[in-house]
């Protein structure tokens, strides 16, 4: 269950996110997983109200984009959408593939909210 | 992957990960911020950092993956009995309770570090990190990393380890590596152990299982192995001379290129520790 760990280390960077500009709260984070990135989403999301606990992103919105998983052919050089456990290419059938985006669990972004900016006196 | 040059942003993923602009202020006093880091941010750092502890005293990291009970320790056992006694050898070894791994390595005269994780189910760059200060790497030229038997959450912590030898036991079917692709894809070396076992478990094909690691484009060789009966051993002991001597051609040329960066530059040590020594703590 290393999600768990995981949201922690995703909570510490959130945090300092928010520190360094100085924002009140933090209303959405936006994280990017793909098929083979070792990680659930469902778990992710399980475990995130637990990490958020007492952090500037307990109110936050968990959302995870799903990101596609594609590979490129080392012999006929084409690229194709695959599954986790078939990274064939489709053009020519060659398993000598690369993967070129199926392996993230990025930090994408994140919402702030700002102080709010005092009123013009006249 | 890394976070500092942009590499793991790609033409395939790029449309869905870049958003607006850099700063996207929103009306309601919101400011959306993209980041684009990786959540392991911190952990590569740690393991880049006990990469560097390795590079300066030449010594070879291998990290051990597998399910529990593929044999691991055994493995580690026999290789010691084997091994070119020129070679220093240490290992630390990653278990949820115990010391019962680390007290079998102990009795062939090499040091072993537990780390008991309590209900971690896999180590960390940090906890590896702890353990190297308590190592002296000056005298030793191989560290075994033997990780918590688990397929899944340690294919996903880099430890700063060199290479990754991933074992398949005969008892598990040879069609793991289609159940399990990102740790066999982490793989640089795939071992089937308990190979003294293929007669007895003869459903259990190695060609089947090199297709299956062909259909997760993975390319690494596969070797076969026997703690029991030694078979395959001194194929195992080879590819380690080779990793070994690898590693010392790699770190000749780099330290050459680039004499006052890297592995010779002074030591800067940026993680937090309040004890920084390379002696063996007893």
């Amino acid at each position: 269950m290393h999600e768990l760990s995981l949201c922690q280390a995703l909570m510490q960077q959130v945090d300092n996110i928010a520190q360094e500009r100085e924002a009140e709260g933090v209303t959405k984070i936006v994280i990017g997983l793909g098929p083979l990135s070792g990680v659930e989403a469902q778990l992710l999301k399980n475990a995130f109200p637990i990490a958020s606990v007492g952090t500037v992103a307990e109110t936050a919105k968990l959302m995870i984009n799903d990101l596609p998983l594609r590979v490129k052919c080392g012999q006929c050089g084409a690229e194709s959408d695959v599954t986790p456990n078939k990274l064939l290419c489709k053009n020519c059938g060659d398993w000598r593939t690369t993967l070129i985006s199926g392996d993230e669990l990025m930090l994408m972004s994140v919402e702030l909210e700002k102080h709010k900016e005092p009123e013009a006196v006249h | 992957m890394c976070e500092t040059c942009g590499c793991n942003i790609t033409h395939g993923n790029e449309s869905l990960i870049r958003p607006g602009g850099k700063l996207a202020k929103t009306e309601s006093g919101k400011e959306a911020v993209t980041v684009l880091h990786s959540l392991l941010h911190e952990n590569d750092h740690a393991a880049q950092h006990n990469r560097d502890h390795f590079d300066r005293h030449n010594v070879l990291a291998v990290n051990l993956m597998s399910s529990p009970g593929a044999g691991k320790t055994s493995l580690l056992e026999a290789t010691i009995q084997q091994l070119d006694p020129n070679l220093r050898i240490a290992v630390i070894e990653g278990d949820l309770e115990t010391e019962n791994d680390a007290e079998r390595i102990r009795k062939h005269g090499v040091k072993a570090i537990q780390i008991t994780t309590g209900s971690a189910c896999h180590l960390d760059a940090h906890m590896i990190h702890q353990a190297v200060h308590n190592l002296d790497l000056s005298a030793l030229d191989i560290v075994f990393i033997e990780n918590v038997g688990n397929m899944v959450c340690p294919a996903s912590f880099v430890l700063g380890q060199h290479q990754n030898v991933v074992l398949l036991s005969v008892p598990e079917g040879d069609d793991k590596p289609v159940k399990y692709p990102v740790m066999f894809r982490a793989a640089d070396l795939v071992m089937i152990s308990k190979s003294d076992l293929l007669p007895i478990l003869n459903d259990f094909k190695s060609e089947k299982a090199k297709h299956y690691l062909h259909d997760i484009a993975c390319t690494a060789p596969v070797i076969e192995l026997s703690s029991k009966d030694r078979s395959g051993m001194t194929v195992w002991l080879e590819w380690l001379d080779q990793q070994i001597a690898g590693r010392k051609a790699y770190l000749q040329t780099y330290r050459k290129a680039t004499p006052l960066h890297g592995a010779l530059s002074p030591h800067l040590h940026t993680l937090n520790h309040p004890v920084h020594s390379n002696k063996a703590v007893k």
